[in-house]
């Protein structure tokens, strides 16, 4: 039962990020864009938890973590500088 | 692993797939970017947080032992989804303010101006602002 349920999970998250690719290739805006990547470094964190599950191992854990902390930090980076035309003030 | 564990850790696997499926669906199916902000903020977080429960539960059925290591990864993303959600607001209000796009008002109608201002562009702060945010 967890094999079919890990397959479809697999399967929608695969499409949830091929969406998300459409619409950081579509646009319009930069805020779209900015979106679209924000919401396709959750997609992947989600992808990471489930490749961990698949696996059974616990150390795909760290990865999500540290992604989680770099996409946040990406996000509010690009904003920065697009509100501020620079990062750090 | 149990029947119980095992019913679980399905029922919260395709329920976090869902999530996520419907978050991005939002992110392409919605007009305007306001409208479009909705989808990945609240139904991509529902969604991964339900995905890390059912590592969570899956662990604990695996090796017998409660981790909640999976949860710090929900609480960062509980706190940050907001914040990020909230700089692509300002960042979008900024570029309809200075005219840098055009796009159709979404049902909630343009946004509200402020008067003869606008906050966290290029403008110097008014005089009269708390030090807190602009220092004199």
């Amino acid at each position: 039962m967890i094999a079919v349920a890990l397959t479809t999970a697999f399967g929608c998250v695969a499409l949830a990020l091929l969406f998300n690719g459409w619409r950081l290739l579509r646009g319009p805006s930069i805020g779209d864009r900015i979106m679209a990547l924000d919401t396709m470094v959750i997609n992947a964190i989600a992808m990471i938890v489930l490749i961990g599950i698949a696996g059974g191992e616990d150390t795909y854990f760290e990865a999500a973590l540290l992604l989680a902390m770099v996409g946040f930090v990406g996000t509010i980076a690009y904003c920065k500088f697009i509100l501020r035309g620079d990062i750090v003030e | 692993m149990t029947m119980a564990a095992d019913i679980a850790i399905a029922a919260l696997l395709l329920l976090g797939g869902a999530f996520v499926l419907i978050g991005s669906w939002g992110l392409v199916r919605l007009r305007t970017t306001m409208e479009r902000l909705h989808g990945p903020t609240k139904a991509t977080t529902l969604g991964l947080g339900a995905l890390l429960l059912a590592s969570v539960v899956f662990f604990q059925a695996k090796a017998g032992v409660w981790t909640v290591h999976e949860l710090l990864i929900s609480l960062f993303l509980f706190i940050t989804a907001p914040i990020a959600a909230n700089m692509i607001a300002k960042v979008h209000l900024h570029r309809l303010h200075t005219g840098a796009i055009a796009e159709p008002t979404s049902i909630a109608g343009p946004p509200p101006r402020l008067d003869g201002s606008d906050w966290a562009t290029f403008e110097a702060p008014s005089p009269d602002a708390p030090t807190a945010t602009a220092e004199r």
